[in-house]
């Protein structure tokens, strides 16, 4: 059965406490329509259920999020997968900034933009490792200070004028690797990273990956697959490892 | 004035222009101020609006507040002195007043918080005698009389004192302000509104956002770190900075900029949130010339913090970042619209099918201009 809710004017608390209640009883998959500005989706639910969201979702969507799997069809906002654990979120849009911050696990797939800040800290342990990947274009500080997982940003139906991410690219990044798909202007990466070429264990990764994101959303795989991609990695696992010890 | 301290960050802020100079009444922006209502806590909220009083244009409207009788008769005598009043009214409000809407960004189980004990609201359509004018221009003589008020005259503030606008500003939650000024009742072509969520200074009636000066209004969310050195670099040239809080640097740094100095807003900008010398350093040479001058210049100008900022002025809108992002904004445009959010949920509150939404780079202003003449 599929447990649909209209969420017009419909208080955040209420929304989550439903579905909440409704998982705890057994359900297993929801449609939200009219969604608008409703925080914390997807926050509190432990199992593997499927949550579509028609709207747009408010901040910290998947905070914490264990197990749910969101579709997501229009832009979302800030703070998605705040340390995120498992399960995965698909954004039929564009996302805003800090998304994945400290993610441990899962998978966010962005159809389009992502803002300021995505993915920084993002973390791996053993075979539980986070992925991001982002259709469009990045800004600034992407993968700061990431320490593990795997970020992809693919600049599809970009100009040629517009980079790919903007400035501090990998600022303080001491593991996980991020995969760019095209060129990236060498002033704009931090500088604890190096650009890097892929090997076939690379290859296979990314096509992993990329297989199941151009699914969501339609996309032809050879296409995106077309275009060379680079690798950045962090040059130490401790870049501040010396900083105060002097 | 009531003055709270409570708990400490966030804030909302919330524009729409019509470029066209149609005007709209105030329920829209209520509804999408109301929608970010977690964001504020309820020891703030204001809305400035452009387009109220097409019968009095050409006077000055000064938006006043005052703790008691004697303020506002001292300010009274103040003004027989300075200005001529053409009219003085009670500014129409609904004490108590609460927003009873439901939207998504708010419930009412969890409790309301009417609208109480505000100061007393008085509003004065304001000519400037034309001998005052010998050896000085008019607007600067509204700005010396309104610092000199401000510092000078206990116990009243001047909310705002443009032309055809006004700020409603007060305690409380942003959406029961705007039911308890009956901002229903006004049409404007400009609306800025602010949540607050003070984090270092009271939260007072004079504090609220917007702060205005003449024409110019702003609505900030963030933290103006660079406040001592902007308050110094503004004293000298007249400014007083007497309402406790930060953003009140950022309406006089662009009276003194672009009405003052007559840089264009977009420079203006640059010199507020300044582009990183490194980002200079690569620049085509005229424009790198210009910006190390304008950083050269303005160093005391310069904000630092974090801030999403909507700057409002008689001809048009503006939103701006810092330079690195530390606050959200999103803009929008639906035909002759333009919209800008702390986010995007709020503006789909009120425009549900959009041309075109996009959140601007850190530094770069986003400007709404005036195409057509106010619709009268």
């Amino acid at each position: 059965m599929v447990m649909t809710i209209d969420c017009k004017g419909m208080y955040y608390r209420k929304l989550n406490k439903m579905t909440q209640n409704a998982v705890a009883e057994g359900e297993t998959e929801f449609v939200l329509d009219n969604v608008n500005g409703q925080r914390y989706i997807g926050n509190g639910i432990n199992e593997k259920v499927k949550i579509t969201i028609n709207g747009v979702p408010g901040n910290d969507l998947a905070t914490f999020m264990n197990g749910p799997t969101l579709i997501v069809n229009a832009n979302a906002q800030d703070s998605i997968a705040n340390t995120m654990n498992s399960g995965k979120i698909v954004v039929h849009g564009s996302a805003g900034d800090v998304l994945g911050y400290g993610m441990r696990g899962g998978k966010l797939y962005i159809k389009g933009n992502v803002g300021y800040r995505t993915g920084i800290h993002m973390k791996e342990y053993k075979k539980q490792i986070p992925v991001i990947i982002a259709g469009g274009v990045a800004g600034d500080f992407c993968g700061e200070y990431m320490a593990g997982g795997i970020l992809v940003i693919l600049g599809l139906n970009k100009d040629d004028d517009t980079p790919i991410a903007g400035d501090y690219f990998g600022t303080g990044m001491h593991g996980g690797v991020i995969y760019v798909r095209g060129d990236i202007d060498e002033s704009t990466l931090g500088k604890e990273v190096s650009i890097q070429e892929l090997d076939k264990k690379d290859d296979k990764t990314l096509k992993k990956h990329l297989t199941e994101y151009c699914e969501h959303f339609g996309l032809d795989l050879d296409e995106v697959m077309s275009k060379p991609f680079v690798k950045l990695l962090p040059v130490s696992s401790r870049p501040y490892g010396n900083l105060y010890a002097y | 004035m009531r003055c709270n301290c409570y708990i400490p960050s966030g804030c909302a802020i919330s524009g729409m222009m019509s470029e066209s100079g149609e005007r709209m009444d105030g329920n829209a922006i209520i509804r999408s101020i109301a929608l970010m209502h977690d964001r504020s806590n309820g020891l703030g909220g204001g809305f400035a609006a452009y387009g109220i009083y097409p019968r009095r244009a050409d006077q000055y409207a000064f938006h006043m507040m005052f703790d008691n009788m004697e303020a506002k008769e001292k300010c009274e005598e103040y003004f027989n002195g300075t200005f001529d009043v053409v009219l003085d009214e009670k500014i129409p409000t609904r004490p108590g007043a609460v927003f009873e809407e439901d939207t998504s960004g708010r419930y009412p189980e969890y409790g309301t918080q009417p609208i109480i004990n505000p100061p007393i609201l008085w509003r004065y359509f304001i000519d400037v005698p034309e001998d005052k004018t010998k050896f000085i221009s008019e607007r600067e003589y509204v700005v010396e009389n309104v610092m000199d008020i401000n510092s000078n005259v206990d116990g009243a503030f001047v909310a705002s004192s443009g032309k055809n606008m006004g700020a409603f500003k007060g305690v409380g939650y942003p959406e029961d302000i705007g039911v308890f000024y009956k901002l229903d009742e006004y049409k404007a072509y400009i609306w800025t509104s602010h949540g607050r969520f003070p984090t270092n200074t009271p939260g007072w009636w004079g504090g609220a956002h917007p702060f205005c000066l003449l024409d110019w209004s702003i609505v900030h969310n963030g933290e103006i770190s660079s406040y001592g050195i902007n308050k110094r670099y503004l004293e000298p040239f007249g400014y007083k900075l007497e309402l406790r809080t930060d953003t009140e640097v950022v309406a006089y740094l662009f009276d003194l900029l672009v009405r003052r100095h007559k840089l264009p807003i977009e420079l203006a900008v640059k010199a507020l949130a300044a582009p990183f010398w490194k980002d200079i350093d690569k620049m085509p040479e005229n424009e790198r010339k210009i910006i190390t001058a304008i950083r050269q210049v303005y160093g005391g100008g310069l904000l630092n913090g974090p801030f999403s900022i909507i700057l409002g002025h008689s001809r048009g809108m503006v939103g701006f970042n810092d330079r690195i992002k530390l606050r959200p904004m999103t803009c929008a445009r639906k035909d002759d619209m333009l919209y800008m959010a702390s986010e995007e949920s709020a503006i789909r509150e009120i425009a549900p099918d959009l041309d075109e939404v996009w959140s601007p780079r850190a530094g770069t202003a986003i400007v709404g201009e005036m195409n057509g003449e106010v619709e009268a």
